[in-house]
């Protein structure tokens, strides 16, 4: 064999080991995710059988329309429909105007507000719920989809203004002074030109935001107390202490609503980091 | 007329210094998040741990210190410190260790690259509720497929149920923690790696001195930025971590699976004593706040703040 043909193939085994390497960490990473997948396709009786099965010997693909008449899926995924794209929404209001203003401009007080936007954005609402419980029983907020919207929608504004800032940054300055000296307003500038040019950094914080309140367990867990109040992430985890756990049922919901924020989570993957680390990786 | 308020405009753009006023109107919103709904409850919290709170959480006056000293003259909180530190380091330190390779696998050019990447996302995409309770679910002692596995493998003779026992308990919550864990610090050091030059990586390769210490040599102290911010960041993840304990064993049996974070949230809303669950919290935040510190030191922040 002469040495080019040995360093071909000596190319292509490497890729295969690295396929390889790379299915089986793949597997690891989905399996708690393929499991509930296949709990979620037996039919009830057969996931408390003993010995368990790793396969359903019938598949019930009909089970993920019954989870909507057998547990209260409907009610849950509409709370935090509501929830999340009114955090979205607010999140949005409040952080374009500030992510653009600090890219654009000067002002007294900039360092000041750049620092209590990134020390914040460490701040977690699971050591600050006694604080929390406690403002919204002052503001009758307990219990109420306003509560969790105004909590999410605050403890997201640091990765929302950050990462908003640095696609305002990206855009040259150039492109907006043209418009000012076309006779645009400031408001106009921001609207007619900005906006659409940093469309792909508004559409990353408008889904991470919706994401983080899609998940957000530990502020519902403790300020919904009505079942109808609850988003999904607080009505499944109640469901599971139940003396008959549904869990085929409990599994196909779960995945019914993983699968979409996922799918999300993957498009904007490319900015992720970046904004979580505050620009300070990438 | 078009042209001076053109002008007029320009001298606005960067460089130009507007008064905290003039800032108001675009930074109002965000500003009103911020203060009313994160600072406030955080002077709250610390309002509280000084506070008497009966056990329906009405307010009795001032308190003093008496808070912190039921805290310490609680019974279980020793063993809830040592857990804590316990789980802290043991989950950053394995998650950082595993990263590490693990970038390197996703950095790398093969078929299936594409499907790893999205696979390793997942956990981090995912409600950790669910995550968590299809895990719970896998190690039934009774139903679970964990312990089909074990037994078709003939490692164990009768199903064992991990979480029921304190020890091996908490061993699984460390290892469901490290596990969803590993998708934000893999993905920030793959940024790391991706920020590498080109030939560098290929200098580091070809090195006479072999792939491994070239490696250790070239590439890592390059990555080491991203490294100690992946660091920092996940350690204040997984201090806060809440999901996963609560998930799969609520801190239990007794309070032998707690962290500060659910013990605390144990405190306040099982056993009805803000007061104590209050400073225990302050003491949380203050770790927290350390860290963030620790962070700030590390971003490169001050590079926006000059611009």
């Amino acid at each position: 064999m002469n040495p080019k043909a040995k360093h071909k193939l000596q190319k292509r085994s490497k890729g295969f080991v690295l396929s390889i390497t790379g299915l089986l960490v793949s597997f690891l990473f989905l399996f708690p995710y393929l499991s509930m997948f296949s709990t979620a396709m037996k039919p009830n009786s057969s996931n408390t059988e003993i010995p368990p099965t790793y396969l359903p010997k019938a598949w019930e693909f009909g089970n993920f329309i019954k989870v909507f008449q057998e547990l209260p899926f409907g009610m849950y995924i509409r709370s935090t429909v509501i929830i999340s794209l009114c955090t979205m929404i607010l999140g949005l209001i409040a952080s374009l105007p500030a992510g653009y203003y600090i890219a654009r401009n000067k002002f007294r007080g900039r360092t000041a507000f750049l620092l209590l936007v990134l020390v914040t954005q460490m701040f977690s609402p699971t050591t600050l719920l006694i604080g929390i419980y406690r403002e919204m029983s002052v503001l009758h907020l307990i219990n109420s989809y306003l509560g969790l919207i105004l909590i999410n929608a605050s403890f997201n504004m640091a990765f929302s203004v950050w990462i908003l800032s640095s696609f305002f940054q990206s855009i040259p300055v150039e492109i907006e002074e043209a418009a000012s000296i076309d006779g645009a307003s400031r408001f106009q500038t921001f609207t007619k030109i900005s906006l659409p040019l940093a469309l792909p950094g508004i559409v990353t914080t408008a889904i991470f935001t919706f994401i983080a309140a899609w998940n957000e367990f530990v502020v519902a867990y403790t300020l919904a107390s009505s079942p109808s109040k609850q988003p999904f992430s607080v009505g499944l985890s109640l469901l599971t202490g139940l003396y008959e756990v549904k869990w085929n049922y409990l599994f196909a919901g779960s995945l019914i609503a993983i699968i979409p924020v996922v799918i999300l989570f993957i498009s904007i993957e490319k900015y992720l980091v970046s904004g979580l680390t505050a620009g300070s990786v990438k | 007329m078009n042209i001076l308020r053109g002008r007029f405009l320009l001298s606005k753009k960067v460089g130009a210094n507007d008064t905290p006023l003039q800032a108001l109107p675009w930074l109002g919103t965000a500003l009103f998040l911020i203060v009313g709904f994160v600072l406030w409850p955080t002077v709250e919290l610390f309002l509280m741990s000084f506070r008497r709170v009966d056990i329906s959480g009405l307010l009795k006056g001032w308190a003093g210190l008496d808070n912190y000293r039921s805290l310490f003259d609680n019974s279980d909180i020793k063993g809830t410190l040592f857990r804590t530190a316990i789980w802290l380091v043991v989950v950053v330190a394995a998650t950082m260790a595993i990263s590490l390779p693990l970038a390197q696998l996703l950095n790398a050019k093969f078929i299936g690259q594409k499907f790893l990447r999205y696979s390793v996302i997942v956990p981090w995409a995912a409600s950790l509720v669910i995550t968590s309770t299809s895990w719970k679910w896998i190690l039934n002692g009774y139903y679970g497929v964990f312990n089909l596995v074990l037994q078709d493998l003939h490692i164990i003779k009768e199903p064992v149920d991990l979480l029921s026992d304190p020890k091996t308990g908490f061993m699984v919550l460390l290892v469901v923690g490290i596990a969803v864990s590993l998708p934000f610090t893999t993905y920030v050091l793959l940024a790391g790696l991706q920020s590498i030059p080109h030939d560098i990586m290929e200098a580091a390769r070809v090195d006479g001195a072999g792939p491994w210490k070239g490696y250790w040599a070239i590439v890592f102290p390059l990555l080491r930025p991203a490294f100690l911010v992946a660091a920092v960041i996940n350690s204040v993840y997984v201090f806060n971590s809440f999901p996963i304990i609560w998930v799969m064993t609520q801190g239990g049996p007794g309070y032998e699976t707690d962290t500060t974070t659910t013990f605390a949230y144990k405190v306040a809303f099982r056993d009805q004593d803000i007061g104590q669950s209050a400073s225990l919290a302050v003491g949380n935040f203050m770790v927290i706040f350390v860290l963030i510190m620790i962070f700030l030191k590390l971003s490169k922040w001050r590079d926006l703040d000059k611009k």
